[in-house]
């Protein structure tokens, strides 16, 4: 065969098969940074979450390599055998097979195989059968349509939304365990940082972990199509020290501070619709069906992460949801203005 | 020579009046009318499915956009899926293994003609039944809603419960009525390749593209009928009283999991077996080679088939399966890509030492070689479990098995379009627009499915109706956006291209390409009876042998 230089049209195949080359490449050499977005996965926190890192640069760079080898074959075969243009129209030598050459592009990649299997099991089995340490935090997440409820058994706190956990220290590890169960349909647990998801399906308890190793507010969302609003279920998730945890807990497990300035408002909440679905601990409000909002003003945000938790949007949550998050369980309560500004002056005590 | 004289002679269709034309085609049991409404029906729902994944693209522009509401965009996807999978693709890969398989094989019809002819008007049928859901799934009131479940309608979410009205049941009647008419084809294209091979043509002569849909067709009928059975379950529990999938009532949501799964991912395997078929008969056309490892090229596709069975479950990775569960999964799941691989080395050997002309059904096939290995790979990746703990179900998943469908199954297709387009109409495709087509298509593609990766490695889940700024996914849903542009203009460019040269184009000639299997030795279009008399072969390229006497294949089969 000549190699006396490419015709025009090999020319012309080269440039945009150089240009495909480069965009896949650069999409799998993600950088790794967490500044590059908050819900990273290459940018790891938890050893969960590291090992999954490790192991996906480990199948990044064989897939990269045999990409490499794969893709030089074929440009080479695109630009070695397009048909000259002084073609002598005579068909080329008819080759039919040949079983070294298959035997040998089978037992590669088989071993290929080998290799990523023994890493891949070895993470995944290390990951699901951590022993749970003694002084694990316990959680159960329970997801509903469209938000999260948070309980922590042992603590005696309720909460919804988001979820506090302690920073682990690598030295004597006080990792989170979570129980996870659906109140509805299916949701998946997935904040990128702490670890993978892992779905919440109802009549099918779950569980996972994860030992956060830094302090920060770690986001993510729902994973699993939920229903129409699947889309603002965002997840938040507080690691704070040791010392921050334990206050967080006293605050939360306290019941409900009320103050007789607002007792319009509680009136009005504990005699509508609103205690069918919302708890206020010691209180008349038991409802379950909704967000757990004793301390309600302890959270920053409302709507699972939607909106920030102000005065203003507590309001119109109440007279307008759809107006924040269409499509949410929470009904509009037809409350008259004076009424609104009542309830949210209530809740606002709430904290 | 006689036999020419016969097969150009032509009833003269044209001068019947149109109503009698029409009636000719909705009554006929010809196999390759059968084939050719198969694959119209497929171009119709094609252009529909792909307006809905522009309606997706367009509100997923900009973070918070609201183009569409979340309930029009919940139906957009689940419709999309539903459409692309059982009402484009699958009837497409059907049309042209009716087409070409009697063709191919030295036969005058497919073994069951009015079996045929049944199975494609029910899979119309189903069809126009799950688009009517925009009319009337919610009964008398007359505002209908299309189904929003997802296409792989996870259970409870399909509850009466949750499902309120009847666009769960339009999904649920729809595929359970094309399911039937898959079942059928299937059966139809097993007895045909099994019974009505023309002489010599032993199982081990016969065209890699005839073996390929016989694997297919088997796997249709290990696939579809779980799916068909779950279908049923899930009617029983709806309206029947039953709790298979009801979790309020003891029942489980796992279970139809894998229902669907073990349909499902066979499903991608019926879904690219043919198009394997179509590269496996074109990349040595226009490599003017044969196919290298033809044996082997059976064995892994047999073997692809056989363990595609047994790995549904990496579709559950997130579920919450045990560790042994698991492990098993991944096992098998990065198993399957050895015989995949072989298959793609088998192509590149074909076209090493070869002439490869450029013509768009080969370009059409390089592209869908370099996106389906990459699409093998994202694959690889995520079959690794503890990476698609990360990756399930967020918008990586999203690009790879686009990458699949759109980039390896789509391209193929579009190949075969072009290739066999003389041979059904009659007429020369016109060859520039073919190959704008095949570049505005590949950069349109590119943009999407490329940038569509990034969010998901950036913690972007799927089926999101909009998203939150600040998140590093605005830039990158803009250009897949972008890209949609560029493919909608490829297609319209294609169809162009079909309409144009059907009524203009030059005449083709029984063999445009000089190509090697049977369908090549008839008129273009060929007659209704296909062959005159039946051919005898000898080897697996009988028209090479009777191309070149002095240098005939049968001497080294």
């Amino acid at each position: 065969m000549r190699i006396t230089g490419f015709s025009n049209r090999r020319a012309r195949l080269a440039v945009p098969a150089l240009v495909l080359l480069c965009v896949p490449v650069t999409a799998l050499a993600d950088p790794t940074g967490g500044s590059l977005s908050p819900t990273n996965i290459f940018a790891p926190v938890s050893t969960p979450a590291h090992s999954i890192f490790g192991l996906s640069l480990f199948v990044l760079a064989v897939t990269a390599a045999i990409f490499a080898i794969v893709f030089s074959l074929l440009v080479y075969c695109v630009l070695k055998f397009g048909k000259p243009t002084a073609d002598d129209g005579r068909e080329p030598p008819q080759v039919y097979g040949s079983n070294q050459v298959e035997l040998a592009w089978t037992v590669i990649p088989v071993l290929v195989v080998v290799v990523l299997f023994l890493a891949t099991a070895r993470v995944l089995v290390g990951i699901q059968t951590a022993a749970q340490p003694r002084n694990a935090i316990q959680v159960i997440a329970i997801g509903h349509q469209f938000w999260w409820e948070y309980r922590y058994p042992g603590l005696k706190v309720v909460t919804a939304n988001e979820l506090h956990v302690p920073v682990s220290d690598p030295a004597d590890p006080s990792p989170t365990f979570i129980t996870l169960l659906s109140a509805d349909t299916d949701h998946s647990f997935w904040v990128p940082r702490l670890g993978g998801k892992t779905d919440l399906i109802p009549n099918h308890p779950n569980s996972m972990w994860f030992d956060p190793q830094q302090t920060g507010l770690y986001l993510g969302q729902c994973a699993q199509y939920c229903g129409t609003q699947h889309a603002k279920m965002l997840l938040r998730v507080y690691v704070q020290s040791r010392q921050d945890f334990d206050h967080w807990v006293a605050q939360q497990s306290q019941p409900a501070q009320t103050s007789t300035t607002v007792s319009e408002g509680q009136r009005i909440f504990e005699t509508t619709a609103c205690i069918n679905c919302h708890a206020v601990t010691g209180t008349v409000a038991e409802g379950r069906f909704g967000p757990d909002l004793t301390h309600l003003m302890s959270r920053e945000t409302i709507a699972s992460g939607v909106a920030p938790n102000t005065p203003e949007n507590l309001r119109l949550w109440i007279q307008n949801p759809a107006a924040i998050k269409p499509a949410s369980k929470m009904p509009a309560m037809g409350l008259s203005d004076h009424q609104l500004d009542a309830v949210t002056a209530y809740l606002t005590t709430l904290q | 020579m006689a036999t020419d004289a016969i097969s150009t002679f032509r009833p003269d269709t044209v001068s019947l009046p149109l109503v009698a034309r029409l009636h000719d085609w909705v009554t006929t049991v010809d196999h390759k009318r059968l084939g050719i409404l198969y694959i119209v029906y497929a171009l119709v729902f094609l252009i529909i499915g792909g307006i809905e994944a522009a309606i997706m693209r367009i509100q997923l522009i900009r973070p918070h956009n609201n183009f569409v509401s979340p309930d029009v965009f919940n139906r957009m996807f689940t419709m999309h899926g539903t459409t692309m999978i059982f009402f484009v693709v699958m009837p497409m890969l059907f049309g042209f293994a009716n087409y070409l398989i009697p063709l191919m094989i030295g036969a005058r019809d497919m073994a069951f003609p009015r079996l045929n002819a049944f199975s494609f008007w029910l899979t119309a049928f189903g069809g126009i039944l799950l688009y009517f859901s925009f009319l009337g799934a919610n009964g008398l009131y007359g505002a209908g809603n299309a189904p929003d479940v997802g296409w792989f309608a996870y259970a409870p979410l399909t509850s009466r419960t949750f499902s309120l009205g009847h666009s769960t049941d339009f999904w649920t009647f729809s595929l359970l009525v094309s399911g039937f008419g898959s079942i059928g084809t299937a059966i139809n294209i097993i007895a045909t390749v099994f019974c009505l091979r023309c002489p010599g043509m032993t199982l081990a002569r016969m065209p890699l593209f005839a073996w390929l849909n016989l694997v297919m067709a088997v796997l249709v009928i290990l696939a579809v009928s779980p799916l068909s059975a779950a279908q049923i379950m899930l009617a029983v529990d709806r309206y029947l009283g039953g709790h298979f999938f009801d979790t309020q009532a003891g029942g489980s949501a796992v279970i139809w999991m894998h229902f669907f799964w073990i349909f499902g991912h066979p499903e991608v395997y019926v879904l690219v077996i043919p198009a394997f078929a179509f590269v496996s008969e074109i990349v040595p056309v226009f490599s003017r080679k044969a196919i290298f490892g033809y044996p082997v090229m059976v064995a892994a596709t047999v073997c692809i088939a056989f363990i595609s069975m047994s790995v549904w479950a990496h579709h559950m990775f997130t579920v919450g399966m045990s560790a042994n569960v698991n492990t098993f999964f991944v096992l098998s799941t990065m198993a399957i890509a050895v015989p995949t691989g072989i298959k793609i080395f088998n192509w590149l050997a074909t076209m090493w030492g070869g002439k490869i002309h450029f013509k768009t059904p080969m370009l059409f096939c390089i592209g869908f070689l370099f996106q389906f290995l990459i699409a093998g790979l994202t694959g690889i990746m995520l079959s690794a479990a503890p990476f698609t703990w990360h990756l399930g179900n967020s918008y990586f998943v999203v690009a790879h098995f686009h990458y699949v469908i759109v980039g390896g199954i789509l391209f193929a297709t579009f190949g075969a379009f072009y290739y066999w387009f003389p041979k059904m109409s009659g007429k020369k495709y016109h060859e520039p627009l073919g190959k704008l087509h095949f570049w505005l298509f590949i950069i349109g593609f590119h943009l999407t499915f490329d940038f569509m990766h990034i969010p998901g490695l950036l913690g972007m889940p799927r089926r999101i109706y909009t998203y939150e700024p600040g998140r590093g996914w605005d830039t990158l849903n803009l250009i897949a956006t972008i890209g949609v542009f560029f493919q909608a203009a490829a297609i319209l460019v294609f169809v162009a291209n079909l309409l144009w040269s059907y009524f203009h184009g030059d005449t083709a000639g029984s063999d445009p390409w000089d190509a090697w299997t049977l369908e090549w030795s008839i008129s273009s279009p060929p007659p209704v009876y296909n062959f005159a008399t039946i051919p005898e072969v000898r080897s697996r390229r009988p028209l090479w042998d009777r191309k070149h006497p002095e240098d005939p294949d049968w001497k080294y089969e």
